[in-house]
């Protein structure tokens, strides 16, 4: 085999592992969808707050400091402190879980059985608040998020695969970072599945999710649901955000990921899980080979940033309600 | 087999001619009026439902019969009269609660988990008697374990007894109506009810299905004991299953009592049976 054939399953293999990354944005969307028929325009911003509150509680900053500065004077930053990782994510979660409950309270509560479009709504002025609100909160620079998960090119994979190609043939570049998020995020979705089909209250998560007054008449309450949803829902930003943070730093920027998360869900539909997760592969991989095989060689490149958005339009046009969608058929 | 011998006029139990136990009132309705904005749906209606017994409600389109059982499940909370609940005065309580309370119902039009199977949609009519923490069924862990398994056993027993066994893993999207129907009476009966609504069970039925979901409503009754509240258009079925019948006619009551009786009863001929022809 040449060593192009293998420079070729290199990119796949890093187009199936962005693909993972998606699919973890995806999935955050999927299953507030399902739940309660929101699309929730604010998980962009979820991602990006939880992994703002990470690295601020791992760094023992202050909240709020620039706030208490200028009304006191003061001139505070940090406690003084670092946590380790691993409380931090503790304290991180707790947070997401708190603003899930607050979201409830706040919002939610008061919009039962409004349009999709008015939570939709409701969803938008929660990410501008939550966007003021984060940079308020923990400051607007740039941070880096460091747990402890080593980055850049894997050297074992690189020197055990580099005999394949032969002497044009390094071996295949995978990001070591890349590989911890493929593993994370499948045994996230694998522990997400599992209990919606084998718990208690993942059978009430999918009832809610199918009909309201019938899982009301079978003793669930809407409300509790809805904050288990929206925590769970924070888990997976925090996922999310722990992830793209670690790649790229945490910045505004983070909270873009969900765009890419869009064209996931017009691929594998708005209301699967499995669907989220294909779907990121896909437009993962499908992203990377375009630009190896098409893009870089004929079309002068750059074709990443808007060849998930082409496909996706493809999609729309021959099977709208994506691959494992529910189709929707009016009985007339 | 005569199901038509009810007393009315007594609070102590008795026992009918086919060797059923019915007991004192589980459920009273008093003086209930239920109104949307202008429209007088339910007007100063009272009856009561014995435990035990088979209690229909039956009327013409629009007569507020629905209503009634929204009323009973707490979708609805009316502006006037009380209801008491295993003799106290229950408060207006969210539909999920009146479920942990041990009303069951079904809907009109089937409200089942369409994209769930036959088996987790009985499933979740156990979850008033699952009492597990999330932690714990997170991890699958201890009581969570043994709680899932114990309840799984008990809608099995369900699943034998409506005869649905060849279903158990089909979405139930893809039944054909009548069975459909019939997942959703086992939903309920999951629930193990104190007091089971039934709205309009057989509405939409051919005559098989019919025959079917009038013998598994008696068989619930017979051998569970569980009260049932029903409502229903079909007249000749009601009379062959109830015990006592309540008449509506535009949000009023106008007839109470057996199916003998209520068949007599003039205003309720000329409202809802026609004419006469003995």
């Amino acid at each position: 085999m040449p060593a192009e054939f293998y420079y070729g399953v290199e990119v796949f293999l890093n187009g199936l592992m962005a693909g993972v990354m998606y699919s973890l944005v995806a999935l955050g969307f999927v299953l507030i969808f399902k739940a309660s028929g929101i699309f929730n325009y604010a998980q962009g911003i979820m991602a990006l707050f939880a992994a703002m509150t990470l690295v601020g509680f791992q760094e023992g900053q202050i909240p709020f400091a620039h706030l208490i500065n200028a009304v006191f004077g003061t001139e505070v930053h940090h406690f003084g402190w670092t946590m380790p990782a691993f409380f931090a994510i503790l304290f991180a979660l707790g947070v997401m879980l708190l603003f899930a409950f607050l979201v409830e309270k706040l919002i939610l509560k008061h919009l039962v059985n409004q349009e999709p479009i008015i939570l939709f709504m409701a969803t938008i002025g929660l990410a501008y608040f939550m966007e003021g609100f984060g940079d308020l909160m923990w400051g607007s620079n740039v941070k880096k998020l460091d747990i402890g998960i080593p980055q850049g090119g894997n050297f074992w994979i690189e020197e055990n695969t580099a005999f394949l190609g032969g002497a044009d043939f390094y071996g295949f570049y995978l990001d070591t970072l890349d590989i911890y998020a493929t593993v994370i995020a499948a045994v996230l979705v694998t522990s997400l599945v599992l209990f919606s089909q084998y718990t208690k209250t993942g059978r009430a998560l999918r009832a809610v999710a199918d009909d309201h007054q019938a899982a009301l008449s079978v003793g669930i309450s809407l409300r509790s649901i809805w904050v288990i949803v929206w925590g769970i829902a924070g888990f997976v930003a925090l996922v999310a955000g722990i992830m793209w943070g670690s790649k790229s730093g945490v910045q505004f920027s983070l909270s873009l990921i969900a765009l890419k998360a869009l064209p996931v869900l017009m691929l594998g539909g708005f209301t699967s899980i499995p669907g989220a997760i294909i779907g990121g592969l896909i437009i993962g991989v499908g992203e990377k080979m375009f630009e190896f095989l098409i893009g870089a060689p004929l079309l002068g490149g750059a074709t990443e940033n808007w060849f998930a958005y082409m496909l996706a339009l493809v999609f729309l046009v021959f099977r709208p309600q994506g691959l494992f969608g529910e189709k929707i058929i009016e009985r007339v | 087999m005569s199901r038509k011998t009810a007393k009315t006029d007594t609070k102590d139990s008795y026992v009918t001619a086919d060797g059923r136990t019915i007991g004192p009132a589980v459920m009273e309705m008093q003086n209930i009026t239920l109104r949307f904005g202008g429209v007088i749906a339910i007007q100063d209606i009272s009856f009561d439902i014995r435990e035990g017994e088979v209690r229909a409600i039956i009327g013409p389109n629009g007569a507020g019969k629905s209503s009634m059982l929204n009323v009973i499940n707490g979708f609805y909370h009316p502006q006037e009269g009380q209801i008491l609940y295993k003799g106290e005065v229950r408060k207006p309580l969210k539909p999920y609660e009146i479920a942990h309370q041990g009303i069951a119902r079904t809907f009109q039009n089937i409200a089942l988990f369409k994209g769930m199977s036959t088996l987790d949609n009985i499933m979740t009519g156990r979850l008033t008697h699952m009492k597990t923490g999330m932690l714990s069924q997170a991890l699958w862990w201890g009581r969570a374990q043994k709680e899932e398994v114990e309840n799984r056993a008990f809608v099995e027993r369900i699943i034998d007894f409506l005869e649905i066994q060849s279903i158990r893993k089909v979405p139930v999207g893809r039944l054909p109506y009548g069975l459909q129907k019939r997942v959703e009476l086992g939903r309920a009966l999951a629930a193990e009810p104190s007091l089971l609504l039934l709205d309009e069970p057989m509405a939409g039925m051919n005559v098989e299905e019919k025959e079917d979901m009038s013998r598994f409503i008696l068989d619930v009754n017979e051998e569970f004991g569980t009260t049932i509240a029903l409502i229903e258009h079909d007249m000749s079925v009601v009379m062959d299953l109830a015990d006592r019948v309540v008449v509506m006619d535009y949000g009023k009551k106008i007839g109470d009592g057996t199916p003998d009786e209520v068949r007599s009863n003039q205003a309720v001929i000329d409202a809802y049976l026609g004419v006469s022809h003995d």
